[in-house]
């Protein structure tokens, strides 16, 4: 019951957005047919279709070097591959922006060492199109990274060296073997990647280029036209649920093409003199330009240039802190639940349920701060009618423009993220443990303390940190629902970088990706410490 | 300190027209019998006939539909009551083995030691490490042990606390037969030595009869009969235990006396009273060692498989009748595939079922 009831509110936002499509009037509709949504779709469009072809010529190649070679810090390079995940897009867009513009460093060495002046000479233009797909590339390459270089693992060594055995040539064994037998996984690393793509606002927005994301909230806020919005909301909903549908499909392919015999090849392809050092370059260079460069930037600009750090960026950073400490305790406290609910009751109704309950990992924010907002301040303008009308008084707002409908937001985006690693845990519990602690004295209540607990905590952390660390980084979501004059590191960074003081919002930028970091050291030592066991 | 409660064997464990299942739908279906002290008894079926059921609800994680489960003198369990499983002195070891963990194997070991004094905990545990033989593996974690050193460490954990009867849940399904074979007669062997009645649950008739003193042959929810091996084998009650325990064919024969009944191959005599009056058309039961290779025979049948199993053969031969049965051979006996042979039969009891 509990579990259906946190499932029908959390899929809230997402059935308001469905209905605001259905029951919207042709008016809008036409206006916005005529006017923007042409150039939001074939924005969106090239901007996934740009990001896609960057991360997976970057994410395959990488993968398959680091798994079936062995080259020069290849040990090193695998892990660290995943580095720039920490960074959010819209930090490195306006990092690089400050280090590429007409003002910046590169371009005035240009100036000084060739004397030339605005104009006269062409230098590639970082606020575009092109640079989205750039900026955005660096950072969800790890994705496909991630996903196919598991797949390269898991792959049987046995079935490459039968087929080494019929006749193939090594790079044959790649294209007619390897790489088939890890699309599925491949595809679910380009989905996810296309999915931050979509819901990215920061990077889009910082760099003027009009898709949806940008749409919506310009429309939101622009026109205060909830109506539109909502629409906007309803098309960009349809390009993700082809993106969710095309996932769910591949990682259900990627089961039938996982091979019974799993174990971490041990004989590389030993790359030598160099090939060796090309592969090494090639493996480095994604890393030095998606995070070392960009934090070493941030870095210097930070602790050099930028003001020093005061009371208000203590409030900043204590704001931060405390909505995404409130955030992952419930989020994780309502996934406890959840899970809890389809060990006691694994029936079809509370499965479904938790199914729906786990949906927002793929809505971009911005879908989901309309879908809160508008429930939310119809509910307000009941409540103060309501009140009105029996007491003659005036209350204020009671959920929206408050921390609860950001704290609603943030629980319908991730809380899949804190069910997958809650889940994973308490699947580890297996149900004869329950019964082997009660054939040997134990109560109900023991059991929880001395069995689930101990064995839950690590998984438990796990998720709050996760949840922890998105939060902190959220932004669209953050910016539309967040209480007047509330302001958060991220928001902090946005609104300083949008006023071009882009040295200035170093500070709270660089807090951001070291915190971000921690879950991506956690993730990759998860990843050694599993092929170490399969070994 | 709580006290410990006062260890004693079990007597007797009584179960009484017992039916468990959900929903008014009966899984097990008024199951009866006894053990006793110092017994080992076993359910033995094909996979889903309820047996595992039985046994949780035994250790109390399912209730009665009907029925009274007593131990001595108590009732554990009926419609109306149970005792929860945690008071019931019923340890439990399990197919998926359910170590925990997070605890050494010590630690595991003493789980149900809690309210044990320290010092009694302690030794008790060392002496079941050794007893299991895995003394000096006390503070290694459960991840580093072989499947069936889990396994004995499972067994220690759950008869630890000196339980009552012990309960085990296909204990050896998730081992490799060689392991198995080591692990059968050392648990038994354990046991023994614990005085402890022990009831375990499989689907593998070898392991039935290398455990147990006493069978139960269960299918779809039903006990069909409860036995010695022995019993079950060459006595069987009903048609299932006949063809779920080892090879066995049935001959169509017709009764033609107290102790004799007419088939494809000649007059079959008995040496106890069958009970069918004469004419009646039956089904005669014959194992492969009942049926031997006799070139005096009048009775022929012509050979249509063969096996080689060493010490014999096991030909499958086919009657003038067109039946077909198992046949045991000598391995000095090397006949060819399509040969005929002469076949008599050697049965002590008559095992007949109408038709």
């Amino acid at each position: 019951m509990a579990a259906m009831l946190i499932a029908a509110i959390l899929a809230l936002p997402i059935l308001v957005v469905l209905v605001n499509v259905l029951i919207g009037d042709g008016e809008v509709w036409r206006h916005l047919y005529q006017t923007v949504l042409a150039e939001y779709i074939s924005n969106s469009l090239l901007l996934m279709l740009g990001v896609g072809i960057g991360v997976l010529v970057i994410g395959v190649p990488c993968a398959w070097l680091t798994s079936m070679c062995d080259f020069p810090g290849r040990t090193l390079l695998s892990w660290a591959l995943l580095l720039p995940m920490a960074v959010p897009a819209y930090i490195i867009a306006y990092t690089y922006t400050g280090v590429l513009d007409f003002a910046g460093p590169v371009q005035t060495f240009i100036r000084e060492l060739t004397g030339w002046r605005y104009g006269e000479y062409w230098f590639f233009e970082i606020r575009s199109l092109g640079g989205a797909i750039a900026m955005l590339t660096l950072v969800l390459y790890p994705y496909v990274y991630l996903m196919s270089r598991a797949a390269f693992l898991e792959q049987s060594e046995n079935t490459l060296e039968v087929s080494r055995t019929l006749g193939y040539s090594g790079r044959a064994v790649f294209f007619k073997l390897a790489l088939p037998l890890a699309r599925p996984a491949i595809v679910t690393g380009l989905t996810l990647a296309l999915m931050e793509t979509l819901a990215d606002y920061g990077t889009v927005q910082y760099f003027s280029v009009n898709t949806f994301t940008t749409g919506i909230l310009r429309t939101f806020y622009g026109f205060g036209d909830i109506a539109a919005a909502s629409q906007l909301a309803g098309i960009l909903l349809m390009f993700v649920a082809v993106l969710i549908l095309l996932e769910r499909y591949s990682r259900h392919r990627i089961r039938y093409h996982a091979s019974g015999l799993k174990k971490a090849s041990n004989r590389r392809m030993i790359l030598k003199g160099s090939r060796g050092f090309i592969a090494c370059i090639f493996c480095l260079l994604p890393i030095l330009v998606g995070f070392l460069i960009p934090v070493g930037v941030l870095s210097y600009w930070a602790v050099f240039k930028a003001e020093m750090p005061g009371a208000n960026f203590i409030q900043l950073a204590w704001n931060s802190f405390y909505l995404a400490a409130m955030a992952s305790l419930i989020v994780v406290s309502l996934a406890l639940i959840l899970s809890y609910a389809i060990r006691l009751n694994n029936g079809k109704a509370v499965r479904t349920s938790v199914g729906i309950a786990g949906l927002g990992y793929a809505l971009p924010g911005t879908i989901i701060a309309i879908g809160t907002i508008v429930p939310l301040a119809w509910l307000d303008h009941r409540i103060i009618d309501l009140v009105k009308h029996y007491s003659g008084e005036r209350v204020g707002l009671i959920f929206s423009g408050t921390l609860v409908a950001l704290l609603f937001a943030y629980t319908v985006r991730f809380m899949a993220v804190s069910l997958g690693a809650v889940q994973n845990g308490l699947g580890k519990i297996k149900p004869s443990m329950d019964m082997a602690g009660r054939s040997l004295g134990m109560s109900p209540f023991k059991v929880l303390t001395r069995i689930h607990i101990p064995l839950l905590k690590g998984s438990v952390l796990t998720a709050m940190l996760i949840v922890f660390v998105d939060v902190l980084k959220e932004l669209p979501a953050t910016l539309v629902l967040r209480p007047f004059n509330f302001n958060t590191l991220a928001v902090r960074a946005f609104e300083l970088a949008s006023d071009e003081r882009l040295i200035d919002a170093a500070p709270a930028s660089l807090m951001i990706v070291l915190v971000g970091l921690v879950p991506v050291i956690l993730l990759s030592r998860s990843i050694s410490s599993h092929l170490n066991k399969s070994k | 300190m709580t006290s410990l409660p006062p260890h004693k064997l079990l007597k007797e464990m009584t179960l009484t027209d017992v039916s468990v299942g959900y929903d008014g739908d009966a899984v097990v279906k008024n199951a009866s019998f006894k053990l006793l002290e110092g017994q080992i008894g076993c359910l033995l079926g094909p996979s889903g006939c309820g047996k595992s059921t039985l046994l949780r609800a035994i250790a109390g994680f399912e209730s009665l539909m009907v029925g009274e489960i007593r131990i001595d003198d108590e009732v554990i369990a009926s419609q109306s009551h149970s005792v929860n499983p945690e008071h019931r002195f019923i340890g439990m070891v399990f197919q998926d083995i359910a170590l925990f963990p997070h605890l050494t194997i010590a630690q595991n070991i003493a789980f149900g030691l809690s309210a044990w004094p320290k010092e009694a905990a302690q030794e008790r545990v060392t002496y079941l490490l050794n007893l299991v033989g895995l003394s000096g593996f006390e503070s290694r974690y459960p991840h580093s042990l072989s499947g069936g050193q889990q396994q004995r460490v499972a067994l220690a954990r759950a008869i630890a606390p000196k339980p009552k009867l012990l309960l085990m849940d296909e204990p050896f399904s998730g081992l490799d037969a060689k392991l198995r074979e080591e692990l059968v007669p050392d648990i038994r062997a354990i046991l023994q030595h614990e005085k402890m009645s022990a009831l375990l649950v499989t689907h593998d008739q070898m392991e039935a009869f290398a455990m147990a003193d006493q069978v139960s042959v269960m299918s779809e929810g039903v006990i069909h009969q409860t036995g010695s091996p022995y019993q079950i084998y060459h006595r069987p009650e009903t048609r299932f235990v006949a063809s779920f325990i080892g090879h066995g064919d049935f001959l169509t024969a017709t009764v033609c006396g107290p102790d004799c009944v007419h088939s494809d191959l000649g007059n079959i005599r008995g040496d106890l009273d069958h009970g069918f009056a004469d004419n009646t058309q039956v089904d005669l039961l014959v194992r492969p060692d009942d049926i031997l290779h006799d070139d005096d025979s009048e009775f022929v049948g012509v050979i249509v498989s063969k096996w080689f199993r060493g010490s014999h053969f096991l030909y499958r031969v086919k009657l003038s009748s067109g039946k077909v049965i198992y046949c045991f051979a000598s391995s000095h006996h090397n006949h060819s595939v399509g040969q005929e042979i002469g076949l008599s039969v050697h049965l002590d009891h008559l095992v007949m079922f109408p038709r």
